[in-house]
């Protein structure tokens, strides 16, 4: 039906687009416009430039401002308040020379349009003129970017001591979640230890590993720092939280992290939008195949004492599957016994 | 045939000539060494890839702006990536992404850009009889129309093209398990990139070699016409950068075929564990953006010389600043080597040299900026004639400010970890670089139209297509920065998975059927471009009233170009309306002896010089008339 319409509408475009063309060729035979150096469309076409102006003008701030609450994503993280304002100065600065300039592009078009009695006056340069449009967007740059500097530096500063550790393991296509457990130190990996068990390819020779946990979903507390890091397991995937304004790419064979401050749950989320179903995600905007699209994983915020709460709740790699601890050395099996153990009281 | 005609023309003019020519159909339509026709040679093809790469952007815009449609009538052409419930399937989405990237950028901006208007213009405008070698000229068209066929079979093969975005990633675009376009369709990728960066090559080489070796009498450096400057640059940002694609996909090759791991490492897939180990997927992007970003000047330089060439002719005004227009191309050609990192602020690489690059990226806004107020003052108290060529020159100027300012968000570090590979992106380098390098295409086309066939582009055809192009293009990206704030990735499917992104469904909508309009104004292009060449008015041999030498030769200049002596060069390119001359242009053959009613004080001092050296000559010549 679509196919049928957009058929019927192109050729409905070309047979008129050739009546015009048609009928003005012969027109301007007659008139002998040919032969003109600027003919009557020189002003319709000057006309043109500031209808294109006041119109797309017009649509711009109309959509801008009636969309806003729309496109501007809440925020729930310490350096996504930073980020956000550097983005706002910046798009106040070159909106102000978006507009101007486009004001001057449409409006010269229109003042400066052919007549055959003026001449255009000859200017071929003005070294002072040259020297302002350097230094003044220099100037301008300069500030941008060393506000931008300071907050990217502080943002990629290594990430406090007690920054609660989560991993996330990209690959086709979800996310798999593991936390360090008490000791807040992740085991050791290997991709070579992979099974269908151990998804993660945990090593449980190391002791770190033992009180490692997965999880369904990524659980952090509010207002505590927070360290993402970051692996994948078979492409390229990137980690992005939007409305923590975070984002990293995951890396075959290279781990990568980036640490942060949630600064609402998600039930101060759910009450501030009014929307019982809010939920923070991660997406992954790294191009990764088929399901790039479908790589979803629910980030939960939630407050410090609920937060520690759950992490007494959840069950370790080894408590969940005795079997991942065959084979380990004595002295490893028993520290994994003692976890068994604590599990079972 | 056509032959017959063109041969005859070139018969009458060819007293003064030495060389002769007897072509058939083969040495003057296909194995041509004239630097003409393989300009024409390319424009054709790149306006063909054109065709192709905007109509795959077609196809996916369908599933973006209408993901309930039922595209069941595509099955005669996509067969089996349309399922059975009438959905494009979504690895074939990526794949037509993929190709819609790599046609566009390499295809039509680079080759359909810089191969056609550089060809056909420098020996042209420079006042030489062909290119410095026409042999490596017409290997260099032969080049890419080889790594044409292979990319177009690539289209058609069972495991589909290659998807792993233009930028070809590793190990997604190594690993055949990981997306079946990485299979066939990678390797066909692989060639033909590697015959189109020979290509690129043996063109940039003959770019430079030109213009320096074969400039004409007078025409010095200062001398040139900013287009030729334009051209010059973007052959050697090409031949500097482009070779380290080469290294970058050979190693790629490597990986694929012979077991290396240059970019893997630590890799599970498919159920097993690859053995690489040690490799890095960040060294690709290095290598890949050390040409990647560079690339981008290569698509938008010669759209910039363009661009100025047509609007000082239309201004009719010389064009402002041109020592600051030369200084900032130069500026913007060494910078441009030293930002590529700027795609790669979250990709894992040490946040320290991210700092430095986005010092070193929004440096480059400066001369891009000194570019835009000189346009905008050289419009200013101009005598404006709207030829579509000039239209097509404004709107350029327009994406490139809209463009060009959302660099400035993308190049700070701090914000683009929230716009990175967002929609904000696509929006940013559609306009700057993608829609605004093909106006400044369509820009040459329109102006150099007549020069090139001898008839003239219908001009209300021209505005028609140029309105609808231009409001099209902004109704297409403008949305896009909308729905990138509000963190739309790129590359995606569908949005519905997603809470953020589940909204916009009519921005998208709107976005595709704007995009579908333009794509059909392309065909009043079409029509007027082939309609044109056989039936247009015929033109006269200087329609714009135009400074530059390309207008001194006759209406269908002949190989060799100028039929007698090449001319000589006495002035600058830019003396529109000059005060006290009586036409508003002087031609650059003009003496300055000629117009002393018209001359500056510091031209008076040249006159002097000029008179001299004429004198000189002419005893030369009497000399050797002697002789015979």
């Amino acid at each position: 039906m679509y196919g049928f319409l957009i058929g019927v509408g192109v050729l409905l475009l070309l047979s008129i687009i050739w009546m015009v063309y048609r009928i003005q060729t012969l027109v301007s035979v007659v008139k002998g416009s040919d032969k003109k150096i600027a003919t009557g469309s020189n002003k319709i076409n000057a006309i043109l430039f500031v209808v294109f102006l006041l119109g797309t003008g017009f649509l711009m701030f109309w959509y801008s401002i009636k969309e806003f609450d729309n496109y501007q994503l809440p925020v729930a993280s310490e350096h996504g308040v930073i980020t956000d304002q550097l983005f706002w100065i910046t798009m106040a600065v070159t909106g102000i020379v978006f507009l101007i300039t486009h004001v001057l592009l449409f409006i010269f078009p229109y003042k400066y349009q052919y007549k055959e009695d003026r001449k255009a006056s000859f200017y071929p340069d003005n070294n002072k003129l040259e020297i302002i449009w350097t230094v003044v967007p220099g100037v301008v740059l300069a500030g941008l970017v060393i506000s931008g500097w300071m907050a990217w530096s502080d943002i990629t500063a290594p990430a406090p001591e007690k920054a609660h550790v989560v991993e996330i393991m990209g690959y086709q296509f979800a996310w798999d979640v593991r936390y360090p457990g008490k000791d807040n130190v992740l085991g050791d990996y290997d991709y070579r230890l992979i099974t269908a068990s151990n998804s993660h390819g945990v090593d449980f020779t190391d002791k770190n590993s033992l009180d490692d946990f997965p999880s369904p979903k990524v659980v952090i507390p509010k207002g505590e720092p927070v360290l993402f890091k970051i692996r994948a397991r078979d492409v390229l995937h990137s980690v992005f939280a939007p409305h923590m304004r975070l984002k990293m790419d995951a890396v075959p064979g290279m781990p990568t992290r980036f640490w942060f401050v949630p600064t609402k749950t998600t039930e101060e989320m759910r009450a501030e939008l009014n929307d019982p179903e809010f939920e923070y995600e991660i997406a992954c905007t790294e191009i990764c195949g088929r399901g790039h699209f479908s790589m979803k994983k629910v980030i939960e915020v939630v407050e410090p004492e609920a937060y520690q709460k759950w992490l007494a709740e959840q069950k370790s790699f080894i408590q969940q599957n005795p079997a991942l601890a065959e084979g380990l050395t004595p002295e490893m099996k028993e520290l994994a016994e003692i976890q068994l153990s604590e599990s079972k009281k | 045939m056509a032959t017959a005609s063109v041969a005859h023309h070139d018969g009458a003019v060819h007293d003064h000539h030495d060389h002769e020519h007897h072509d058939n159909f083969i040495t003057k339509y296909i194995f041509s060494t004239d630097h003409k026709m393989i300009g024409k040679q390319f424009l054709v093809t790149g306006i063909f890839w054109a065709i192709i790469g905007g109509f795959l952007s077609i196809l996916f815009r369908l599933q973006l702006g209408f993901p309930e449609m039922n595209l069941e009538f595509l099955r005669p052409l996509l067969g089996g990536w349309i399922d059975e419930g009438g959905k494009l399937d979504p690895t074939f989405y990526l794949a037509l992404v993929t190709m819609h990237g790599t046609i566009m950028v390499f295809f039509v901006l680079t080759a359909g850009l810089s191969g056609t208007f550089s060809n056909f213009l420098i020996p042209l405008q420079i006042g030489a009889r062909d290119m410095a070698s026409g042999f490596m000229n017409m290997l260099s068209y032969w080049f890419f129309f080889l790594s044409s066929v292979i990319m177009f079979i690539s289209l058609f093969i069972k495991t589909g093209p290659a998807g792993g975005g233009w930028v070809v990633y590793p190990p997604l675009s190594a690993l055949e398990q990981a997306i079946p376009g990485s299979g066939l369709g990678m390797t066909l990728w692989l060639v033909a990139m590697t015959f189109f960066i020979a290509s690129s090559l043996l063109g940039g080489i003959n770019y430079i070699t030109t213009v320096i070796n074969l400039r004409t009498k007078g025409m010095s450096f200062s001398r040139l016409p900013l287009t030729i400057w334009a051209f010059f640059l973007t052959a050697v940002i090409g031949l500097l950068s482009f070779p380290v694609l080469f290294a970058a996909a050979l190693l790629l090759v490597f990986d694929r075929s012979f077991g290396t791991s240059f970019y893997l490492s630590d890799i599970y897939v498919a159920g097993e564990a690859l053995p690489n180990t040690g490799g890095s997927p960040v060294l690709y992007q290095h290598l890949f953006w050390f040409l990647g970003h560079p690339e981008v000047y290569i698509v938008l330089l010669p759209a910039l010389g363009i661009t100025s060439e047509v609007i000082a002719t239309n201004s009719r005004k010389p064009i402002f600043g041109y020592k600051a227009m030369v200084v900032s191309m130069l500026g913007i050609t060494i910078l441009s080597f030293i930002v590529w990192a700027h795609h790669m602020f979250v990709s894992g690489m040490n946040p320290f040299l991210g700092s430095i690059f986005m010092f070193l990226t929004l440096i480059i806004a400066v001369p891009s900026a000194v570019k835009v107020f000189n346009y905008l003052t050289t419009l200013w108290r101009g005598n404006l004639i709207f030829t579509p060529a000039m239209l097509f020159s404004i709107g350029l100027v327009s994406f490139f400010i809209s463009g060009g300012l959302t660099g400035i968000f993308l190049g700070n570090s701090a914000i683009d970890i929230q716009l990175h590979d967002t929609y904000f992106v696509v929006a940013h380098f559609h306009l700057v670089m993608g829609s605004a390098s093909f106006f400044g295409l369509l820009a040459g086309v329109y102006h150099w139209f007549p020069k090139m066939f001898g008839r003239m582009l219908d001009a209300r055809l021209g505005y028609i297509h140029f309105w609808l192009t231009f409001v099209g293009v902004y109704m297409v990206f403008f949305p896009m920065h909308y729905i990138g704030i509000a963190g739309f990735p790129r590359r995606y499917y569908s949005w519905t998975n997603f809470e953020f992104s589940n909204m916009y469904t009519d921005l998208n909508m709107f976005v595709s059927v704007a995009a579908i309009i333009t794509f059909a104004a392309q065909f009043i292009f079409l029509f007027n471009f082939f309609y044109s060449m056989y039936r247009g008015r015929k033109a006269t041999q200087n329609p714009w009233r135009s400074t530059t030498l390309e207008w001194t030769t006759p209406i269908e200049p002949g190989h060799g170009n100028w039929p007698g002596e090449i001319p000589t060069v006495y002035r600058w390119p830019y003396d529109y309306s000059k005060p006290g001359a009586a036409e508003d242009f002087i031609p650059q053959t003009v003496p300055l002896s000629q117009t002393p009613e018209s001359n500056l004080p510091h031209e008076q001092e040249l006159v002097k010089l000029e008179l001299e050296i004429m004198k000189d000559e002419a005893e030369v010549l009497v000399a050797n008339e002697s002789k015979h």
